[in-house]
């Protein structure tokens, strides 16, 4: 069951008025312009033990990402390809307001989002990934840890997902003499077949203006939200509106463009971050 | 698979011989159960949903409760036979998030100022499965609250556009959402013209979606008046009686 929140953090109402009064001239708290991103940090190949990785971090939001790998059998309605589970924790020391126990429905949301930005602009071809079609397929397990909230979850934790699926090498599968029995050389490693590139951009809503990257305090002000998955391509790849509150039809066309335009600094951080670790 | 199967013939209609900017029959009934304060039934082609509400109503324990408002609390479910497969009744994480969505879209119709530290309960239970539950169960879910006395802004008309082999299509059946390119739900206090849920699962041109927008629309103006002629039928015509 879903239920309003009641540990929302508390922002005074001193500085939510200055934060709705300065957007309304223009600008933000921390001297941002409304559709500029914070400093954007992307570490890739952060775990050594994970057959990829990411650091991911946008102001003081930390989510580090990982891929393990392994072999498994297939979906019955999609034998001949393999298969990817993407899951998302919130750790207990990534906000006060954070508790341990099973991802709850925040958690849930942020990885199901992901994970269809991914599936469906088939960012990895799934098709590839089968070693034995119908029999033996590789699973590909992505987490994505929150280990620090200063707003704007969701977009970091996209850059942490799209920059280890990107950088990872997953070791090789040998079929045995007997055709049936696969083991996985960690000698031997490649790439995963990557066909696109996709990123996450939040737009949020306050008294009718826009802005990318709420910070923690930001997001407390927001009338409304929208998450826009934008391909390399310029292609709208998934969307969810979140947060209560509501848009009019032109503001949700607005927010597509706003998103549009943002994700080409996205898209720059994390080709840079994937041109240092090749040199 | 996606792509081989066709979708749209040559004569440019759906699998159910439907146009692309056509609904499914729908039909709604209001105050169909007993217990609840409010209750509500929808079927929309082969989907079938019904939504209850109890409150406002006091919580325990009384923590959960917020001193300027009314909490909200969601459950959308589908049961174990609505469904090819049989559907294990425990929540998955799919319920999870559509439980989380379909709360925020209510929280921002209903006036949760009026009731502070009670709490405002709506059931979904998805009894049929034939794609566009989250969208039948919102419609269900409002007029539950209408039928409840409940007072909103505005009832909410809701409706998933699909892509099919390239073609945009209103209020998409299971099968178009299994092969099709595109599903994207949407949810609309149609009087406010506000939107109060948005999710496309899909790739989608910047153009397209526009196109899926005003195709939207077009569904939710319609399936807002049969909303309103099925809260008329249950007290607009009893009072009638009674004079």
């Amino acid at each position: 069951m879903s239920m309003t929140p009641s540990n929302q953090r508390i922002v005074s109402r001193l500085k939510k008025s200055s934060i709705v009064s300065l957007i309304k001239k223009g600008l933000r708290v921390d001297g941002r312009k409304l559709n500029e991103y914070r400093e954007i940090t992307i570490i890739p190949n952060y775990i050594a033990k994970a057959e990829g990785s990411a650091y991911a971090k946008i102001g003081g939001t930390l989510v580090i990402a990982g891929l393990k790998v392994g072999i498994g059998t297939p979906y019955p309605d999609t034998p001949n390809c393999g298969v990817i589970t993407v899951n998302a924790e919130f750790v207990p020391f990534a906000s006060p307001t954070f508790e341990p126990g099973p991802p709850d429905e925040n958690a849930i949301e942020l990885a199901r989002v992901i994970d269809r930005s991914i599936r469906e602009l088939k960012v990895i071809d799934l098709e590839k990934l089968a070693i034995i079609p119908g029999e033996k397929v590789y699973i590909l397990w992505l987490d994505i840890y929150v280990f620090d909230h200063d707003g704007n979850l969701l977009d970091t934790s996209m850059l942490a997902a799209i920059t280890t699926l990107l950088t990872a090498r997953i070791p090789k599968a040998v079929i045995k003499e007997d055709g049936k029995t696969v083991e996985l050389n960690k000698e031997v490693s490649e790439p995963l077949p990557i066909t696109n590139k996709v990123v996450t951009v939040s737009v949020g809503k306050v008294n009718g203006k826009f802005i990318v990257d709420p910070n923690i305090d930001e997001e407390q002000v927001l009338d409304c939200r929208l998450a826009i998955s934008i391909s390399e391509d310029g292609r709208i790849a998934g969307m969810q509106k979140m947060g209560s509150g509501t848009f009019a039809l032109n503001e949700v066309i607005e927010a597509v463009k706003i998103a549009k335009e943002a994700s080409k600094t996205l898209f720059d951080k994390i080709n840079e971050a994937i041109r240092s670790i090749r040199k | 698979m996606i792509g081989k199967i066709k979708l749209i013939d040559e004569n440019g209609l759906r699998v159910d011989g439907r146009k692309p900017g056509e609904l499914r029959p729908v039909k709604m009934e209001v105050g169909v159960l007993k217990n609840a304060d409010g209750s509500a039934y929808v079927e929309q082609g082969n989907t079938r949903v019904l939504a209850a509400v109890y409150g406002p109503r006091e919580i325990h324990p009384k923590h959960l409760t917020l001193p300027d408002r009314a909490i909200l609390r969601t459950r959308y479910h589908m049961v174990p036979y609505s469904t090819d497969e049989r559907k294990s009744p425990a929540p998955t994480r799919r319920e999870i998030e559509l439980s989380k969505v379909i709360r925020e879209a209510l929280e921002s119709v209903i006036f949760v100022e009026l009731y502070p530290r009670t709490t405002i309960d709506v059931f979904i239970e998805v009894i049929q499965a034939d794609a566009g539950t989250r969208t039948a169960g919102l419609m269900a879910a409002s007029l539950a609250l209408a039928d409840a006395g409940i007072p909103m802004r505005d009832l909410i008309a809701a409706v998933a556009v699909g892509k099919v082999n390239g073609t945009l299509v209103l209020d998409i059946n299971q099968v178009e959402d299994e092969f099709g390119e595109a599903d994207m739900p949407i949810a609309m206090m149609p009087n406010l013209g506000e939107i109060v849920l948005l999710q496309l699962n899909g790739v989608l041109t910047e153009e397209e979606f526009y196109e899926a927008l005003k195709l939207a629309q077009k569904g939710i103006v319609q399936l807002y008046e049969i909303e309103k002629q099925a809260l008329m039928r249950k007290y607009v015509e009893i009072k009638v009686e009674e004079v």
